[in-house]
């Protein structure tokens, strides 16, 4: 008999997949395709303290091997969310991990502290949104303000925090240890890669918010690389993201240091991706012989 | 809930019918025993360097051979990708998609007017087979003609071409006044511009007006919320004043959205 258990600060997850943040709403569109009790965690789409309208459209935009997404974070705000999306996923046996948004501090506080109360398992705090003018990665990108927003939402959660860091930094490691020296229970990383792309046609940007965030494949080896970084430079446990479209993707994340994996881009051309890559690590590891996933985690140094 | 199925669809054939212009018939599993007229299909790239699936309208429905027809146009390496699949060959697809027209608005009206422009045209093949009552088709192209054979046989069809080579020389509205055509309920899809003439033209004359609307998108069920429109009222989903166009749309009654 397999192991594929994972812990993520005292949350024991089935398995080690989840999904991306904002790539499956709340899992009620992909349950047609997916059993999302088969699924380590459902990570939901970000949540405000209140509703918020998203950017203007063209929000997508594709890319060769990837795509651009400048949504800003859409949401109808947490008091909706807890009466519709909480009770929705509750009906499966998987991990409930909210992705929080914010423009302030005591925004994301805001929600942090109305979630306390809430049937969540786990809470994921986006500081690395690029799409937003306000809030989202203005906290990511700078480690002093980075460390201040997770002891802030530390000081009022009453569920493991993970932060969700930004690779458009300059360093990554640093940043996770900022979060780390700030409380985090976890971090997970990567989210998108700031972007851009022309319609040399119409001589226009592709995006009406010009730039957006990319991922999917293109991103994949650049959220390896700062995945193994901050696996290195911090004790907290990692969640991979960034390009997972296969278990051999999610693989590299798992040996890389990373503890679970997210699927975000895939899902958009294979609905089932999750389950896919959730199967395809049990066969890696019945191949190989491993007992327990977690003898994968971090196994290439 | 209505199903969805993501399929691989087999090419029972595919023809070009125009300029850039391609129909292709796909014998599928579930997806056309449940479609109606005015819903969509995702149609996924083979090459994977091209991830997002296009969103392709379904131009008719065989129900009981299980087939559906796509007419699209080339538009980018995607389309083109599609249109080099010959007879025989496999496609992923996943639908039926949307919301689709609807057709019980006609147990309380008496006449439609169908008008649709250039790749918009499509959907309305179905959707002039299977609306109940009578119904007058106004298609507008900017040259070529394509589908006018088949819009014929379920109705009376009048045509606007921009450069005048059949027809009324102008666009769909010209073609209506032009003809004088009168009707209490309008069903429409085309370019943007178009659906804004026509949501002004409707209010104007008091004409109920459904629309359908195209966007940028990347799930095509409603979860990524990159495809949305600005609506009237706010919205069930998100509490803003976002409908999904792949989810709530893309038909929508034209004075709930603003264009």
């Amino acid at each position: 008999m397999i192991d594929t258990r994972v812990n993520i600060a005292g949350v024991e997850l089935k398995n080690p997949v989840m999904t991306a943040s904002g790539t499956f709403g709340s899992g009620a569109e992909y349950s047609e395709f997916v059993d999302l009790s088969k699924l380590g965690a459902v990570v939901t789409k970000g949540v405000a303290n209140v509703p918020w309208p998203g950017n203007p459209t063209p929000r997508v935009a594709e890319v060769y091997g990837g795509m651009l997404n400048a949504i800003g974070l859409q949401n109808p705000g947490v008091d909706v969310f807890v009466e519709r999306d909480i009770p929705f996923l509750r009906q499966y046996d998987t991990k409930i991990i909210v992705n929080v948004c914010g423009r302030s501090t005591e925004d994301y506080c805001e929600v942090v502290e109305r979630l306390g109360s809430e049937d969540v398992d786990l809470l994921e705090i986006n500081i690395s949104c690029p799409n937003v003018k306000e809030g989202g990665i203005a906290f990511g990108q700078n480690p002093a303000s980075a460390e201040a927003i997770t002891k802030a939402v530390k000081r009022v959660a009453k569920q493991p925090v993970i932060m969700k860091l930004s690779p458009n930094v300059t360093d990554i490691a640093e940043m996770a240890k900022a979060v780390e020296a700030g409380g985090a229970d976890a971090v997970s990383l990567i989210n998108t890669l700031t972007g851009m792309k022309i319609d040399i046609h119409r001589r226009a940007f592709a995006l009406a918010n010009k730039t957006g965030g990319l991922s999917g494949p293109a991103v994949k080896p650049v959220a390896v690389r700062m995945v193994y970084q901050v696996a290195n430079a911090v004790k907290l446990p990692v969640i991979g993201m960034g390009g997972i479209a296969t278990a051999e993707d999610a693989l590299e994340f798992i040996l890389a240091g990373a503890t679970a994996v997210s699927v975000g881009t895939a899902n958009f051309f294979r609905p089932a991706a999750t389950i896919e890559i959730a199967e395809g690590i049990e066969e890696y590891m019945r191949k190989y012989k491993v007992d327990a996933v977690t003898e994968l985690i971090g196994a290439v140094r | 809930m209505p199903g969805k199925w993501k399929e691989t669809a087999k090419i029972v054939g595919q023809t070009k019918i125009g300029k850039g212009i391609y129909s292709m018939w796909l014998q599928t599993e579930e997806i056309a025993g449940h479609a109606v007229p005015g819903q969509f299909i995702s149609v996924y790239c083979r090459d994977g360097s091209r991830l997002l699936p296009r969103p392709i309208s379904i131009c008719e429905i065989d129900r009981e051979m299980k087939q559906l027809r796509i007419v699209y146009r080339v538009a980018g390496k995607g389309t083109e990708e599609f249109s080099k699949l010959e007879t025989g060959g496999s496609l992923e697809i996943m639908g039926p998609l949307g919301n689709g027209f609807p057709l019980s608005r006609m147990e309380e009206k008496h006449h439609a007017m169908l008008i649709a422009g250039g790749i918009g045209i499509p959907p309305v093949v179905e959707l002039s087979k299977q609306l109940p009552g009578g119904k007058s088709i106004v298609v507008g192209y900017r040259d070529e003609l394509f589908l006018t054979e088949e819009l014929g046989k379920n109705g009376s069809v009048f045509i606007a071409t921009e450069d005048g080579s059949a027809g009324t020389k102008g666009n769909v509205l010209d073609a209506v006044r032009e003809n004088d055509i009168q009707a209490d309920i309008i069903y429409a899809c085309g370019p943007t511009p178009m659906l804004r003439a026509l949501k002004a033209y409707a209010q104007e004359k008091g004409i109920e007006c459904w629309i359908s609307m195209e966007e940028r998108m990347a799930c095509g069920i409603g979860a990524c919320l990159a495809c949305v429109c600005q609506s009237k009222e706010v919205d069930g989903h998100s509490h803003v004043h976002n409908k999904r166009v792949c989810k709530e749309g893309p038909v929508f009654l034209a004075s709930e959205v603003e264009l």
